[in-house]
């Protein structure tokens, strides 16, 4: 009676507390995301997915810092093809060729209901992800190249501080004005530096654009670099460092470019607005952000990363994959995402959050990448782009170092790309 | 009389020794002062240790530490336990096909599975390895070197202490175990030393197959920290190198003299 | 009568049987060693020929293609630019550093004062991680504000930007790899002139003959098999040695440092082509072996080894 009783109840208890137990276990999700500007933009990313765990304690999000763009996708490809991949991840928005022909990605047309919400970010950030009608990335971390400008270089050298250059020529004029060199000879201050190292054929990209060329078709298939305008775009590049002698000659380095503006030792810069804060916070002298200057027109390319969920994750992997995304990607993280890094927010509606429009207020810099987004056009996005990009990257080391003359250097790397595109027509 | 050194080889010498020892050193005072002070050398410079901290901060460098400890032990206990089975089968066992045998062995010291990457990656997906220590510690556990090393130590073991062993009534393992491990001490030392130090500087294999915090070593650690992209701060940069190669380097100024004939021995062949 | 001929054939066939044994506690001693060997040394190199010699399409599928992937490596100039990079590589690297290590050892060996810190000094490198090396040397080299060129800015000299220039980059590198090697080196040439005759010296000297003279027709001529040896090593390690340029130069500039190793981790890793991989690791599989054939077919032949 009383023993039963209380066998009773321990069973009730048991099953009730088995039931408790119930609510699924968090579902695990792994990221690979690359970091290519300064600053300490991992801590910013473990940040914000910590203060999103902490919102849904159902999903545990590891993210996992794995290098440059090309080392990230390296590292996502390496894994997926060892039976381990990831479940979602930060890579190039020009990345979806390749992760659709190696079948790695899933659109994401088929995990969300409301396709509305695609319709809310920047469509010159969606293009990229979009083919054959569907969505297969989501933009977070993307940018425009802009022109970096030292106020003060500009005052000592007669120019008016806050004008930028809004041509090539008025560009060319304005760095002959900059330079200076010491007692010896050697020159102390550069006019303007565009960086060879790492995206070698994003900087060449803006450049051919602004001169009226597109380096690709939209399928992806075929590459421009020995239509001549891009050859002429190469060509001044390089005769800014031999011709007009504003730029040093040889390899700039990606990395050590932004130090150099910061020291004084060039007074332009082009660079991703990805840097913006970075500078921002480092810079001891006022500097000023505007559009690339203009040949035929103004124009960049868009760069940077998008977010895109793998075919082998999980169903529930995938809600909560969609769910992290669409927390990262809301207007207030997309502000705040911008503020911190310098990149693009990536909705309209980021901009008119209020710690947004109070931080452009103060700091103007800030939105001119978005402005250039009007003049912007899709990052060189084609099959097999991390050999095409090898492929472009090595023609403008060539050229810049002077081994080989524009020309030649672009014609080899368009034998060299047709020959790899040639099998994924 | 004859040791009589000439003056200007002995300055020779020094300065091929400063000129030598000056990058290290270099390291260690960008590490050990802050970045304003990396690239001038004024005496008054102040001496910090925050570039340390934030190298610390920056990554989960204790993690890499036990990982890399972990690691170096796996592949030592690894290489000392089936090179020594394998060296004592080649030494005192006549069986038909050992020639062979041995010639095939002697190829991984030409072809090492530094070189097999592709193929070895594959071996670890196959596996389901990926990622962990043992994957980046399995191509090496089968030690060409140690076994060559060890062969020719028991070779010279004196017949007289076998039998007496065996007179004793001790089987071919206790054999080995009693009298041949016991006689290759310092060769056991001297492929020790090796093997900790090759395994704790190598890269290139531990890169390809981890991807995690969890399984990389301090040499990916360190490359993936002193990324270009990020910027460089060389000061936290050197300071994480340093902390990367500091145990060994200790250890080589505590062992000097064991390290150096280490590497003598294991290069007597 | 048949307990005699039982009585003789007992030790054969204990003779017999103790070989069969023998042979059987051998195998089982080289078990866990074959295994591992076969799996991770001889197996993956009878894989990458096979390897080399399909395509795998981008949905798993293997397609045999015979040699083609050979044809596209011979057309491909980055592969070229790649082998003759090596062969540079190892001519700037190999004869310098074994000619310090030489050096290094004969002072080292010498009764001079210090020698254990030169001994230190000339050996600390070989410790060192090549990446911990590459970071440093990055440092020098870095244009503007690295080592190098603040030194060049006291003698009045301008920046260089040594990394970025393909005509200067390989020589940084070379530069680099020979300190850290030399030590290394050293280390087999002191082993060697230790156990070299003191009296060799003494005989040479009552004979007149002067050090250089004893150096040139007596020591060296005896350290030969260590030089072979030492050489060897390095022609090996010049083959693996790619660390560096992961982080220092990623081949660049326009392929002007690349080694083939490094191609090869390129391509198998971050463009994802396998099979082409394959065929450029047969190709250094087969110039290892070139390496080997040439030490044990020829050199150990000449040379008394134990």
């Amino acid at each position: 009676m009383f023993a039963r009783r209380t066998l009773l109840m321990a069973a009730a208890f048991t099953a009730l507390s088995l039931g408790a137990a119930h609510p699924a276990a968090a579902v695990d999700l792994t990221m690979y995301y690359p970091v290519a500007v300064g600053g300490p933009v991992t801590k910013i990313v473990d940040d914000m997915v910590a203060r999103f765990e902490k919102e849904n304690a159902d999903i545990k999000v590891t993210a996992v810092y794995a290098g440059n763009y090309t080392d990230t996708m390296t590292k996502a490809m390496t894994a997926m093809k060892g039976g381990q991949p990831p479940q979602l991840s930060v890579l190039l928005s020009t990345d979806v060729f390749t992760l659709m022909d190696e079948n790695a990605i899933v659109p994401f047309d088929d995990l969300v209901s409301d396709k509305a919400w695609f319709k809310e970010f920047y469509p010159a950030f969606m293009a990229n992800g979009q083919v054959d009608g569907k969505t297969w990335s989501i933009p977070f971390q993307r940018s425009t190249i802009v022109l970096y400008w030292n106020k003060d270089a500009f005052k000592e050298a007669g120019l008016d501080p806050e004008k930028a250059p809004a041509s090539w020529d008025e560009m060319t004029e304005m760095s002959k004005k900059l330079i200076k060199k010491d007692s010896s000879g050697n020159t102390t201050r550069w006019g303007v530096e565009i960086p060879t190292t790492g995206y070698g054929y994003w900087m060449l990209q803006a450049l051919a654009i602004e001169n009226g060329q597109k380096m690709m078709n939209e399928a992806g298939t075929e590459v421009h670099l020995t239509a001549p305008k891009t050859v002429a775009a190469l060509d001044y590049w390089v005769d800014l460092s031999r011709k007009y002698n504003v730029m040093p000659s040889g390899s700039i380095d990606w990395a050590t470019l932004r130090t150099d503006f910061l020291e004084g030792k060039t007074a332009m810069m082009w660079h991703t607005t990805g840097n913006l804060t970075a500078v921002k916070d480092a810079a001891k002298f006022p500097f000023g952000v505007a559009m690339l200057p203009a040949k035929e027109r103004r124009g960049s390319p868009t760069g940077g990363g998008s977010f895109y969920v793998f075919k082998s994750a999980s169903p529930e992997q995938q809600k909560a994959a969609v769910k992290f995304i669409q927390w990262m990607t809301a207007p207030e993280r997309a502000a705040e995402w911008s503020m911190k890094t310098g990149y693009v927010a990536v909705s309209p509606a980021a901009y008119k959050t209020k710690a947004m429009e109070e931080y452009a207020k103060g700091f103007p810099q800030a939105t001119v990448a978005r402005d250039q987004l009007e003049h912007a056009v899709p990052e060189l996005s084609v099959h097999e782009n991390g050999r095409i990009y090898k492929f472009v990257n090595d023609a403008v080391q060539a050229a810049v170092t002077g081994t080989q003359k524009p020309q030649e250097a672009l014609a080899a790397a368009q034998a060299q790309s047709d020959r790899v595109l040639r099998a994924s027509k | 009389m004859r040791d009589r050194t000439h003056p200007v080889e002995a300055v020779a010498a020094w300065v091929l020794a400063l000129v030598w020892l000056a990058p290290l050193a270099y390291a260690f005072w960008s590490a050990l002062h802050p970045a304003a002070y990396a690239t001038s050398f004024s005496l008054s410079a102040p001496w910090t240790l925050e570039n340390f901290e934030r190298a610390w901060k920056q990554a989960p460098f204790a993690r890499y530490y036990l990982n890399t400890i972990v690691l170096v032990t796996l592949v030592l206990v690894g290489q000392l336990v089936l090179s020594t089975l394998a060296a004592y089968a080649f030494a005192r066992f006549k069986f038909r096909g050992s020639t062979i045998a041995f010639a095939l062995v002697l190829l991984q010291l030409m072809i090492m599975p530094d070189v097999l990457i592709v193929e070895n990656y594959r071996a670890i997906a196959r596996l389901g390895l990926l990622d962990t220590i043992p994957a980046i510690a399995l191509p090496y556990l089968a030690s060409a070197f140690g076994i060559f090393l060890l062969r020719q130590t028991f070779k010279s073991v004196p017949q007289e202490l076998v039998e007496a062993a065996r007179v004793e009534g001790a089987g071919p393992l206790g054999i080995l175990w009693r009298v041949y491990v016991p006689l290759a001490r310092p060769t056991y030392i001297a492929f020790g030393l090796v093997s900790v130090s090759y395994h704790w500087n190598n890269f290139l294999w531990p890169l390809i197959v981890t991807n995690s915090v969890e399984a990389r070593p301090l040499t990916v650690g360190l490359a993936v920290f002193g990324a270009p992209e990020t910027g460089v701060d060389w000061s936290v940069i050197t300071a994480a190198t340093v902390m990367t190669m500091a145990p060994l380097l200790i250890a080589f100024l505590l062992f000097q003299r064991q390290f150096v004939q280490s590497f003598m021995r294991a290069g007597i062949r | 009568m048949t307990d005699t001929t039982a009585a003789s054939s007992i030790p054969e066939r204990r003779a017999g049987s103790q070989a069969w044994w023998n042979a059987v506690n051998a195998w089982l001693l080289l078990l866990p060693a074959a295994v591992l060997l076969v799996a991770f040394t001889h197996y993956p190199i009878l894989a990458t020929i096979r390897h080399s010699l399909f395509i795998t399409k981008r949905n798993g599928t293997e397609v045999f293609v015979g040699l083609d992937s050979y044809q596209a490596m011979a057309a491909d100039p980055i592969f070229w630019k790649a082998l003759v990079n090596n062969f540079w590589f190892a001519l700037g690297t190999i004869p310098t550093s074994i000619a310090l290590a030489l050096v290094m050892a004969v002072w080292v060996n010498r009764n001079m004062r210090g020698r254990g810190f030169l001994r230190l000094a000339y050996f600390t490198p070989t410790v060192l991680p090549m990446i911990a090396v590459a970071n440093i040397w990055l440092f020098f080299y870095t244009p503007d504000y690295g080592l190098l060129d603040q030194l060049r800015g006291l003698l009045g000299l301008g920046g260089w930007n040594w990394l970025g220039d393909p005509s200067t980059v390989m020589g940084c590198l070379i530069v680099m790899v020979i300190w850290k090697e030399a030590g290394f080196f050293m280390i087999f040439y002191l082993a060697a002139l230790q156990q070299l005759s003191p009296d060799l010296e003494e005989a040479a000297s009552i004979e007149g003959a002067s050090r250089w003279y004893t150096f040139r027709r007596i020591t060296f001529p005896l350290l030969m098999p260590t030089t072979l040896f030492v050489a060897i090593n390095a022609v090996i390690n010049s083959f693996k040695l790619v660390d560096h340029l992961v982080i220092m130069t990623k081949g660049g500039p326009n392929n002007a440092s690349t080694l083939l190793l490094y191609y090869i981790y390129e391509v198998a890793f971050t463009f994802q082509d396998s099979s082409y991989a394959a065929t450029l690791t047969v190709v250094l599989l087969l110039l290892l072996s070139a390496v080997a054939l040439v030490k044990f077919g020829y050199l150990d032949r000449r040379i008394h080894y134990q």
